[in-house]
């Protein structure tokens, strides 16, 4: 099968977008003549030129304006907002204009704008170059938020946030950009606001989002030796929030394991929880939450690595909690 | 609508469309005393920042401006939004939380959307206004169209006025930054929070054209309008109008005024726009009895505006269909 490297995901779908409607724009800081830092948008000025795909100050909140004004008025904007980090100084716009355009407008227009971030940790870039701030905006009516986990659903998630109506908040995990994996069918369009099973199993559901899925699936591994089935359930979106793969899920396996890159307090994890509690109490044997410790992210390589939850730590976690052999 | 093109006439044309455009101020300071009258009576809720004083600086913009061109306005909008064309009774029903408002109750005074005319919106946030303009000028330099900007000299001193300012003359957008100084940011003196108090001089700084005028005198501000919307819309990029204006009332509701300094509002009240265009209305020819036609004409259309609005129901809760998605 054909492999498709993430970043090749993230620039095919941009190109196939950019080629299919005229009214899609792109630009951020250091995406037109250099490619993006992390190199996911070569080549995309020199295919659609200066009037599609330009490079901006780095003045994110008059980009996260900018991209308001203009799908408001006709284009669909895609911009990039370098590291996630950087959504604080982009928020108004998106929170205070973009997100609520439709609704209080009495439906007189929807927003369709995409901001691409860079997220996570594991790339030893410190407290204020990691942050996944999917959470910052999850409480906000009228955002989409969504978060692929490997390149084929890179390209489908863009492809669909790019025709979709509504704003929609795209988070890139950093260790993701260099993994491969096979390529989507041509044109392949990914739904928003639908969890995947990613790999089912009986026993134990494991929510999870972004790099957090592909450890998941590797700890489902070494849990299937032994002899304990993991459902591993890719969430794709914060928002709209999937509850209904979660809870049939759950239905099924009575166990419930939530894996977040980010605090407990104010996580999904803690409201997608309280929300599974809520409808599916009867269906619990047990419930809990990986997320990481209430303090920023950690520079040195060891104090990240202990950090960030990751294969061993649910495997780990899995074990101590249901014993070996649970089945 | 107000606004009858970038193409100046002469002689009797030009009193005309001044007549015009006086029509449309006095609409507004109709307007604003309405709504002022009603919120007294419980029917506007929360609170509302009334533009009375500044009129002849939304009309004046207008006033050069095609229909179809765009207009970014602010939590003191009822001005940009009436210069624009939305019409009043459909605004009124707005500020009173009506089914039949131009948002259908869901936006209030502050935050008035109105799209059909070129509204883009009016923006709670202080600054909101200059980043939305800057992005309808992308698609504006795509349509052959222009973007208008309004905000106050309090806006000035956030980051949207700064980043804003910086991309759209480095894009050379179609965009015109209308800077409605009206001398306070809410309670507070603008030279006491603005260093240096010159706004014109912060936007020469980005290599910008901008220049101030008399905000009051409705032919100042459309000629300098005109000005920058030829300039915009044949690619010569941006341009910053400070208007110098007053605002007769408080900020909002909540907010007597006590800050002013003795005599202050009676100096502006000589200066009120309404007067100063009626007098140069007459020494242009226009006639006393034609004045008085149209500002009769004003008072019933703004009181057949309030009564609709006042006869239109409320949104009902139980059939509003919320959705949060398109």
């Amino acid at each position: 099968m054909a492999q498709l490297e993430f970043r090749v995901a993230i620039r095919d779908a941009l190109a196939e977008e950019l080629e299919r409607d005229p009214s899609v724009v792109f630009f951020g800081e250091d995406i037109a003549a250099a490619g993006g830092v992390f190199k996911a948008t070569p080549d995309l000025y020199e295919r659609f030129g200066p009037k599609r795909v330009f490079d901006t100050p780095i003045s994110e909140l008059a980009l996260a304006g900018a991209a308001f004004g203009a799908a408001v008025t006709g284009l669909r904007p895609v911009f990039e907002v370098m590291f996630g980090d950087f959504m604080g100084l982009a928020m108004d716009s998106l929170v205070n204009q973009a997100a609520k355009f439709w609704y209080i407008s009495g439906e007189q227009a929807s927003v369709p704008l995409v901001v691409r971030s860079a997220v996570g940790g594991g790339g030893r870039f410190g407290a204020i170059h990691s942050q996944i701030h999917g959470t910052w905006f999850q409480s906000v009516p009228g955002l989409k938020i969504v978060c692929p986990s490997s390149p084929a659903e890179a390209k489908g998630l863009l492809k669909a946030a790019i025709r979709d109506d509504n704003p929609v908040i795209f988070l890139e995990h950093k260790r993701l950009y260099s993994v491969k994996g096979a390529a989507p069918p041509d044109g392949e369009i990914l739904p928003l606001g639908e969890a995947r099973i990613a790999r089912a199993g009986d026993d134990l559901t494991i929510v999870a989002l972004g790099k957090n899925v592909t450890d998941a699936l590797r700890a489902a591994d070494e849990l299937a030796a032994d002899g304990l089935s993991a459902e591993v359930i890719d969430l794709r979106s914060l928002r709209p929030l999937d509850l209904d793969t979660v809870l049939e899920s759950v239905a099924r396996t009575q166990r419930l394991l939530l894996v977040e890159e980010g605090p407990r307090t104010g996580g999904w994890a803690t409201g997608l929880l309280g929300a599974v509690t809520e409808r599916g109490l009867h269906d619990l044997d047990d419930a809990w939450i990986i997320a990481t410790a209430e303090t920023p992210i950690p520079y040195s390589p060891t104090l990240e690595d202990a950090f960030m939850p990751d294969a061993a730590a649910i495997t780990r976690e899995v074990r101590e909690r249901l014993g070996a052999g649970v089945a | 609508m107000v606004s009858s093109g970038t193409k100046a006439r002469d002689g009797a044309g030009q009193a005309t469309r001044f007549l015009d455009a006086y029509e449309r101020m006095l609409l507004i300071r109709a307007f604003e005393t309405a709504i002022h009258r009603l919120f007294l009576r419980g029917e506007v809720h929360g609170t509302t920042h009334l533009y009375a004083g500044q009129e002849a600086s939304a009309v004046g913009v207008c006033l050069a401006l095609e229909p179809d061109d765009y207009v970014a306005g602010t939590y003191r909008g009822h001005g940009h939004a009436l210069a624009k064309g939305t019409p009043p009774a459909a605004l009124a029903a707005e500020m009173l939380g009506r089914a039949t408002g131009v948002c259908g109750g869901r936006a209030g005074s502050m935050n008035v959307i109105d799209l059909e005319h070129g509204l883009v919106g009016c923006f709670g946030i202080v600054g909101g206004s200059i980043a939305a303009a800057l992005g309808a000028a992308l698609s504006a330099k795509r349509q052959g169209r222009v973007s208008v900007a309004f905000f106050g000299d309090g806006a000035t001193n956030q980051g949207y006025f700064h980043e804003c300012l910086n991309m759209a003359a480095v894009a050379a957008l179609p965009a015109i930054f209308v800077c409605e100084n009206n001398l306070y940011g809410e309670f507070t003196p603008m030279a006491a929070v603005t260093a240096g108090a010159d706004i014109p001089g912060r936007a020469r700084s980005f290599g910008m054209p901008s220049l101030s005028v008399d905000g009051n005198d409705v032919w100042a501000v459309e000629e300098a309008a005109r000005e920058a919307v030829e300039r915009a819309r044949s690619g010569g990029g941006p341009t910053l109008l400070e208007t110098r204006t007053y605002r007769h009332y408080g900020h909002s509701k909540s907010d007597p005024g006590d800050y002013r300094t003795d005599g202050e509002l009676e100096q502006w009240m000589e200066r009120d726009p309404l007067r100063l265009t009626r007098e140069r209305l007459l020494a242009e020819g226009i006639g006393e009895e034609r004045l008085v036609a149209v500002e009769a004409a004003v008072e019933e259309q703004m009181s057949t505006a309030v009564d609709e609005a006042l006869a239109a129901p409320y949104p009902d809760p139980a059939v509003e269909r919320a959705s949060e998605f398109r």
